[in-house]
């Protein structure tokens, strides 16, 4: 059972939960940059939260199944076509032996993710099938998927039952309707810095963005006094002022240690929304605590165990082959 | 010492710094990661960074957890190993060689010597899959960055940038002053031991000539082929 990469898009990977545990060796975890629209990819096809999905990048690839398949579309909207026939995102569809799946530029967000029902079947590498940065592999992880590459995926099915139910769009508001508010927690190196500023200045993204850190743009951040930081942990949503004061915030593939001192840390039910953000769209930033973040992550959680409860319960009802 | 929630999943401890604490925190790091909530310890020069998972155990009660382990006295030997790697300082491999030469105003055999000298101690990977941030070089070799990074430095360079020294594992972009190159592997990739290296192992630099790089090379191939 594969598919193949018929036109490669932008910047395709896969993507799983991540590399965890291996930052100590240097490698970044990597995982999906809108880890909630991956998750509600695989929930849509019955597949565990984890299970690797194919990640797009603002221009979309071209895929070609080669055996039936059931798939969900969530994130940015690609204008997904099957066989030049428009699909929708958030609900499960399915895809015949031959079937071309084609997405095109991104008009919402950033971001877009492909599930197949059971699965990705390619060998882990450090117990993970997120593609490997800076270190050089082969086979489908080695970097952003090419035309000709093809992906084995584990179950091949259909049924006869009819598709004709998904999740609520408004679940992803946040990249239809952005908000202007980012929330973010107190950096390591919090109080270096003109805090104030930092919340008053409206940011952009720049084009210079990327899984590794998005740039930002806005008046610079000016530190109080000079001093320098020997290197340590950074992670995804940590934000970095380098020295001409434009922040960086890391992102998926951000490198596990770093030397810039760091004024924040994105929450991590926000680093979906920054994500997602397009290049030039404007952004204020706003600090909340850790306890609340916390509280934010809870019922984030509880949120995603009531649609796979919901999925769940519809899978029940349906006959596969 | 400071600890400080920075995340949603992790709690930074900083220590005053002493150019010697990285045996410490990795015995400390190594104990940690036996709890079976905590994910990882991240090891910094000064810092070791907890990753866990905030739904099974709360900030407070994982501060505490920290506090005692660092606490306890730290007689676990790490177990860290003794590496010889060799190095080939000629120019074509040790393309910023010459800037250094002329910036310390020393003979290339001089360069050689200083940085093959010393025993480096890895103190943690990063930056890069399997990056060791070595302590030990001899400091009248200290050099600051390149003014503009290079898009890409070969696999295998060995640089200096200021004060410390290391090899870039692969080919990726980079500032450090490259002296030399290395034919050795660091990122075999199993899954017990995806780098050659590991905080708390110890290195020595050993000079090699171009056709015993070339023959090194060929070995090394042959070798992670197999």
């Amino acid at each position: 059972m594969t598919i193949e990469i018929i036109e490669e898009g932008l910047h395709t990977t896969i993507q799983d939960q991540g590399r965890l545990g291996y930052q100590s060796y240097g490698f970044s975890v990597s995982g999906p940059m809108d880890e909630f629209a991956a998750k509600m990819a695989n929930i849509l096809v019955n597949n565990d939260t984890d299970e690797a999905v194919i990640e797009m990048s603002f221009i979309g690839p071209t895929i070609k199944f080669h055996q039936h398949a059931i798939i969900a579309i969530t994130g940015g909207n690609m204008s997904a076509n099957l066989n030049d026939r428009p699909i929708p995102l958030a609900q499960p569809i399915q895809v015949k032996k031959d079937d071309i799946l084609q997405f095109r530029t991104v008009k919402t967000g950033g971001f877009g993710y492909m599930a197949i029902k059971g699965g990705l079947d390619i060998p882990e590498i450090l117990g993970s099938q997120s593609t490997v940065v800076r270190a050089d592999v082969e086979g489908v992880l080695r970097g952003k998927l090419a035309v000709g590459d093809t992906i084995p995926f584990s179950h091949s099915c259909h049924t006869e039952n009819q598709l004709h139910w998904g999740i609520s769009h408004s679940l992803f508001n946040y990249i239809e309707q952005p908000e202007e508010v980012i929330r973010y927690l107190e950096g390591p190196q919090y109080d270096w810095f003109d805090s104030d500023r930092f919340e008053q200045t409206g940011w952009i993204a720049s084009t210079q963005s990327n899984r590794m850190g998005y740039r930002l743009e806005g008046t610079p951040i000016k530190k109080r006094k000079d001093q320098q930081l020997l290197t340590e942990a950074t992670t995804f949503g940590s934000i970095q002022v380098p020295p001409n004061g434009q922040p960086i915030i890391l992102m998926a593939d951000g490198q596990p240690t770093g030397g810039y001192p760091k004024i924040g840390q994105v929450v991590r039910v926000d680093l979906s929304k920054v994500s997602q953000l397009r290049p030039g769209q404007p952004f204020r930033l706003q600090k909340i605590t850790a306890d609340e973040a916390i509280v934010l992550l809870k019922s984030r959680e509880r949120l995603i165990r009531t649609i796979q409860r919901f999925c769940q319960e519809k899978w029940g009802g349906i006959k596969l082959w | 010492m400071l600890l400080q929630s920075i995340s949603e999943n992790a709690i930074m401890m900083t220590l005053p710094y002493t150019p010697d604490s990285s045996a410490y925190l990795i015995a400390v790091k190594q104990q940690l990661e036996n709890q079976s909530f905590i994910v990882e310890a991240v090891v910094g020069y000064r810092t070791i960074t907890v990753y866990f998972d905030p739904l099974r155990i709360s900030h407070q009660k994982m501060k505490k957890v920290i506090t005692a382990t660092s606490e306890q006295k730290q007689t676990e030997k790490i177990n860290g190993r003794l590496h010889h790697i060799p190095v080939c300082y000629d120019k074509t491999f040790g393309i910023d060689i010459a800037h250094v030469m002329k910036n310390k105003k020393l003979s290339w055999q001089k360069v050689v010597a200083l940085h093959s000298n010393p025993t480096y101690n890895v103190s943690f990977l990063g930056f890069s899959p399997g990056f060791p941030f070595l302590t030990g070089m001899d400091q009248t070799l200290a050099t600051p960055r390149k003014d503009k990074p290079r898009l890409e430095v070969p696999q295998g360079s060995v640089g200096i940038a200021g004060g410390q020294t290391g090899i870039y594992p692969s080919t990726s972009p980079g500032g450090w002053q490259i002296i030399g190159r290395t034919p050795v592997n660091l990122l075999p990739l199993a899954d017990d031991r995806p780098t050659l290296l590991a905080p708390g192992d110890q290195i020595r630099f050993y000079p090699i000539t171009k056709i015993e790089f070339e023959q090194l090379q060929k070995e090394e191939r042959i070798k992670n082929d197999n």
